[in-house]
């Protein structure tokens, strides 16, 4: 299997990074070694095998509904690129 | 008598306790040579001021029945500190001010341990050599322009040059590890579940587990247990019975079963690594030890299944980047053109390289041939190390397939730097913990490493097999103070 320019830049739009046409190319060939690398998994059958998906065999707790947040608006604000008072500011949505 | 900052972290403690040494004397001494040793690129970002206060009012109340009675200590920039800049090594963070603590840490200043600063390290722990940090690399204090592995390399840089007494990594898939067998100390990945993931920025949280990194195993010990505890912040934290592991060490190992692994013999591995792993073998019968001979077969398929499944969870936990909320943002002409530029310029080429491997396989058309795939595989290779247990006791193996590298002399080829986490990515794929201590020099004077892999939430037996190791092997590290 090989992946393109076109397959790539198709992920690049789908992980929300743009990339140029010089990165893309690097990204392709890059990208073309490492999944010739993993293809090796193919060797095997894995047919009846059950996928692991979680490594701490425990049910997930309930908790109790509750409030327990502490007064960090400010801060948690301040993180923010753009901001005016209780808002996070972004670029115009709506026309 | 030694300096205090050649010390380890159980000399330390003595000494404090017996009122030889003040809290404020240690703290100094630590960040007098770390002031000295800008060169190594150790730290982000330096706490000193502020470290001296809380030294100063440690001795002023010292309460001596903490584990860490006010002990200065660097930790690696991926623990979420309340109020102190954290930047996972990445530009797209590089103003982040937290407004919690992460578990582990907090954990830490309970018992008396006081923030000396933010350790260096891979860009979201993504790399082995730390040469994907924002901040630059960092040089192993072994020699200059060797690495110090990765992706805790400003961790393990900081304490091999006796910055901090101790410090803590992440290992998602050997990043603790490897640099402290780069380094020639000291690094406990525990099993999955047993420190809290809580407030530290994730990579892939099937994998990530934080861990002590310092000079010796009885210190690994004492710091593994004031890390480890269960978190009701963190839904796969394990709430099972935890060891007085410092007290219960003991170099006694005797009838221990100890698997040798024939897939651990790779193409390629140098003799000296083959030699160092014999030495050990050795060293483990005449503490009277039994060596069985082991196979894991599905070790090769360890890697290719790892770089599926972690790219893909950090694909998806590294969203949340976006450059609304917190962190860098570039402006863009809409909110998707910001977005994508935002993390174009925020992330650097490996990061990208792992969030675009992640997108692809889970995305349509590719999700089963990919990820199920690896999911599957994981399963076996799992059953292989449970399977292995039924015989043994724990898994001796090296801890890397070669000593530390030139900067620059892997950093093009990403597949001939993923195949550094070759012994220690199977153990975080079996949520298993393991240890690298140093055991030996190559030829270079660059320290090798051998790694004990355990049963899950048996730290105390790894442990002790490298308490009685270390005895044994006697390791002396080879360095100069070339930087100062």
């Amino acid at each position: 299997m090989t992946i393109d320019l076109k397959t790539v830049k198709h992920i690049s739009k789908l992980s929300r990074i743009s990339v140029d046409d010089e990165k893309a190319n690097k990204l392709a060939g890059d990208l073309n070694s490492i999944f010739s690398f993993i293809e090796k998994l193919n060797e095997l059958n894995t047919e009846n095998v059950e996928p692991l998906t979680s490594i701490a065999e425990t049910t997930l707790r309930f908790r109790e509904d509750e409030i327990k947040s502490e007064n960090i608006r400010e801060k948690i604000l301040k993180n923010s690129p753009e901001n005016n008072e209780d808002f996070f500011v972004v670029p115009k949505v709506v026309e | 008598m030694s300096s205090i900052t050649e010390l380890s972290l159980n000399e330390i403690v003595s000494n404090i306790k017996s009122k030889k040494f003040s809290s404020t004397e240690v703290t100094k001494a630590f960040i007098e040579r770390s002031e000295k040793s800008k060169k190594l690129n150790a730290y982000v970002t330096e706490n000193f001021s502020s470290a001296i206060d809380c030294a100063k009012k440690f001795d002023e109340k010292p309460n001596y029945e903490l584990k860490l009675p006010g002990i200065p200590i660097a930790v690696k920039d991926l623990f979420c500190t309340n109020g102190i800049k954290t930047t996972a090594g990445s530009k797209i963070l590089n103003n982040f001010i937290p407004a919690y603590e992460s578990t582990v840490t907090q954990n830490i200043w309970q018992q008396g341990g006081i923030l000396l600063g933010k350790l260096n390290c891979d860009e979201f722990a993504m790399g082995s050599s730390n040469e994907t940090s924002f901040f630059g690399n960092v040089h192993n204090p072994i020699g200059e322009n060797l690495v110090p592995g990765g992706s805790s390399g400003g961790s393990s840089a900081a304490l091999a040059a006796n910055l901090t007494p101790v410090t803590i990594g992440t290992d998602t898939g050997g990043s603790i590890r490897q640099p402290a067998s780069f380094t020639g100390t000291v690094g406990l990945k525990p099993t999955y579940g047993s420190c809290s993931r809580y407030g530290i920025v994730a990579f892939a949280s099937s994998l990530d587990q934080a861990g002590p990194m310092t000079k010796n195993v009885k210190d690994c010990a004492i710091l593994l247990e004031v890390i480890s505890s269960f978190d009701k912040k963190d839904s796969t934290s394990i709430d099972f019975k935890r060891n007085n592991y410092s007290s219960e060490l003991t170099n006694n190992i005797k009838g221990k079963k100890i698997g040798i692994p024939k897939e651990y013999r790779v193409d390629g591995m140098p003799q000296e690594i083959e030699n160092l792993w014999k030495k050990g073998i050795e060293f483990i019968k005449d503490c009277g030890a039994e060596i069985i001979d082991i196979s894991l077969p599905h070790t090769n398929y360890a890697l290719p299944t790892y770089y599926i499944v972690a790219p893909a969870e950090a694909s998806s936990n590294l969203a949340r980047y976006d450059g609304v909320k917190y962190g860098f943002r570039s402006a863009g002409e809409n909110l998707i053109d910001m977005y994508e530029k935002t993390r174009s310029e925020g992330f650097g080429e490996e990061v990208k390289r792992r969030i675009m491997i992640g997108t692809y396989v889970l995305s349509s058309g590719y999700y089963d041939a990919y990820y199920l795939k690896a999911q599957k595989v994981r399963q076996l290779i799992k059953k292989d190390f449970d399977d292995a247990y039924k015989i043994v006791d724990a898994i001796l193996t090296p801890s890397t397939p070669s000593s530390a590298f030139k900067i620059g002399e892997k950093s093009d080829d990403p597949v001939s730097m993923y195949l550094n986490d070759i012994f220690t990515v199977p153990v975080n794929l079996a949520g298993l913990p393991g240890i690298s201590i140093p055991a030996g020099l190559d030829k270079n004077g660059y320290p090798l490493g051998l790694q004990i892999i355990g049963k899950p939430f048996d730290e105390q037996t790894i442990l002790n097999i490298a308490y009685s190791m270390e005895e044994k092997i006697n390791f002396k590290n080879n360095i100069s103070d070339w930087w100062i």
